[in-house]
């Protein structure tokens, strides 16, 4: 277990930097594949993100917990063997929770296995550090992860069929925008989203550098 | 065509159904090596022979699998196949093209990652594919993963020379460019159907 010497404190940001400045998704660009195709509705991608987000919590605090026993060479490996473990107990899990979501998630389920966001995590960040420290950082990894899946779902559920969570928003008069449920509304809503994204650390950056030569100039 | 026959597989699987476009599965490398057509081409060939490989293999694994009631194993057994495919092509790109290994980089363990390879895998099992089924719709995966990620890098050369807004630099703009080109593939939705 760990030692007194290698442990870094807890702190809000290890759960945060998740969230916000280190997002899987926006920032990273780690996990893509569920990212697109399963958000075309709000309730398939909070069931991912909920999946997505117990295997990566398990599998890491798992890592964590026998860092010191898995030898380097094979590290990778065993952590695709764990990680396999929980994506296929969360995999009977849905199936016996809910049989209409297990079959809208289909095969993406166990696609969790290669989501480069978990072993990311494992290798980067798990193999490293304590296990209390490790599930806080999962945690906020893990909601950073539904938060952009939800982004993505409750856009293109708004746009492309005019419900939000099944719920119509607009009235009658709405003509749904069905190729944001089509694959390719997935890659121009992402997009969109990274160029908002994009846009607001630039401004952000502009705003840094005139306060700056306005310092100087004082 | 009927939907069992071949080549109505190995299109649907390349073209109709491609699989970074359509399935979005393999995105990662699809974003990440297809700076260059030079580089992407041989990384597509790589993830498409360890398709092959792995697809033949996870056939057999779940053939002995079914005989002996431990479907649950399936998930375990064909990632450890995939992992040990891709050692066997990274030793051998490494050995007859340093060059080449240099320039994929971190990018070629990570076909392990690839959801692409255990969605072939994973597919095939569920549309309950024969041998030679699965064969053909390997390849025709691998064939449609090819042509995804060098059409992929042929765009982004030539958006390398325009002049793009300083926000839409990087990734935005590959996921736009993947949108279009995805727009222009539900095109062939209708074929062979």
């Amino acid at each position: 277990m760990a030692t007194k010497r290698d442990e870094q404190p807890i702190t809000l940001d290890t759960f945060l930097s998740g969230i916000w400045r280190e997002n899987p998704v926006f920032v990273m660009l780690l996990g893509m594949c569920p990212v697109l195709a399963v958000t075309n509705t709000v309730a398939n991608a909070l069931a991912m993100g909920l999946a997505t987000t117990f295997v990566l919590l398990c599998s890491t605090a798992l890592v964590s917990v026998l860092r010191r026993l898995i030898p380097k060479e094979v590290r990778i490996a065993a952590y695709i063997v764990i990680i396999a473990t929980f994506v296929t107990v969360v995999d009977y899990l849905i199936q016996a929770i809910s049989l209409e979501i297990y079959n809208a998630l289909g095969a993406f389920i166990q696609l969790i296995v290669v989501n480069c966001m978990i072993l990311g995590r494992a290798e980067a960040f798990a193999s490293r550090n304590g296990v209390l420290r490790t599930v806080v950082n999962s945690l906020g990894m893990g909601a950073g992860f539904t938060l952009a899946l939800l982004c993505l779902g409750s856009v293109r559920e708004l746009l492309g069929a005019g419900t939000l969570l099944g719920v119509p928003v607009f009235g009658e008069g709405f003509e749904p925008w069905v190729v944001m449920l089509l694959p390719p509304g997935g890659f121009f809503v992402l997009g969109g989203w990274l160029l908002l994204f994009a846009w607001i650390k630039e401004r952000r950056q502009a705003h840094a550098a005139t306060q700056e030569v306005a310092a100087d100039e004082r | 065509m009927s939907a069992e026959s071949l080549p109505y597989i190995f299109l649907n699987a390349a073209i109709i159904n491609n699989f970074v476009l359509a399935l979005f599965l393999g995105i990662c490398p699809v974003l990440g090596v297809s700076g260059r057509i030079g580089t992407a081409f041989p990384m597509g060939v790589a993830t498409a022979f360890v398709m092959l490989i792995s697809s033949v293999a996870a056939w057999l694994i779940n053939e002995v699998l079914t005989a002996f009631d431990l479907e649950f194993l399936r998930l375990i057994a064909y990632i450890a196949v995939i992992a040990s495919a891709v050692q066997l092509v990274e030793m051998s790109i490494k050995r007859f093209s340093p060059a080449l290994y240099r320039a994929l980089g971190i990018y070629l363990p990570l076909i392990t990652s690839n959801c692409a390879i255990l969605g072939v895998a994973l597919f095939q099992t569920d549309y309950e594919y024969d041998l030679l089924q699965s064969l053909a719709y390997s390849l025709g995966a691998g064939a449609g993963f090819i042509l995804a990620i060098v059409l992929m890098a042929g765009l982004r050369e030539k958006v390398d020379l325009a002049d793009v807004p300083s926000v839409a630099r990087g990734a935005a703009m590959s996921l736009m460019l993947a949108g279009i080109l995805s727009l222009a593939f539900m095109g062939f939705a209708g074929l062979g159907g």
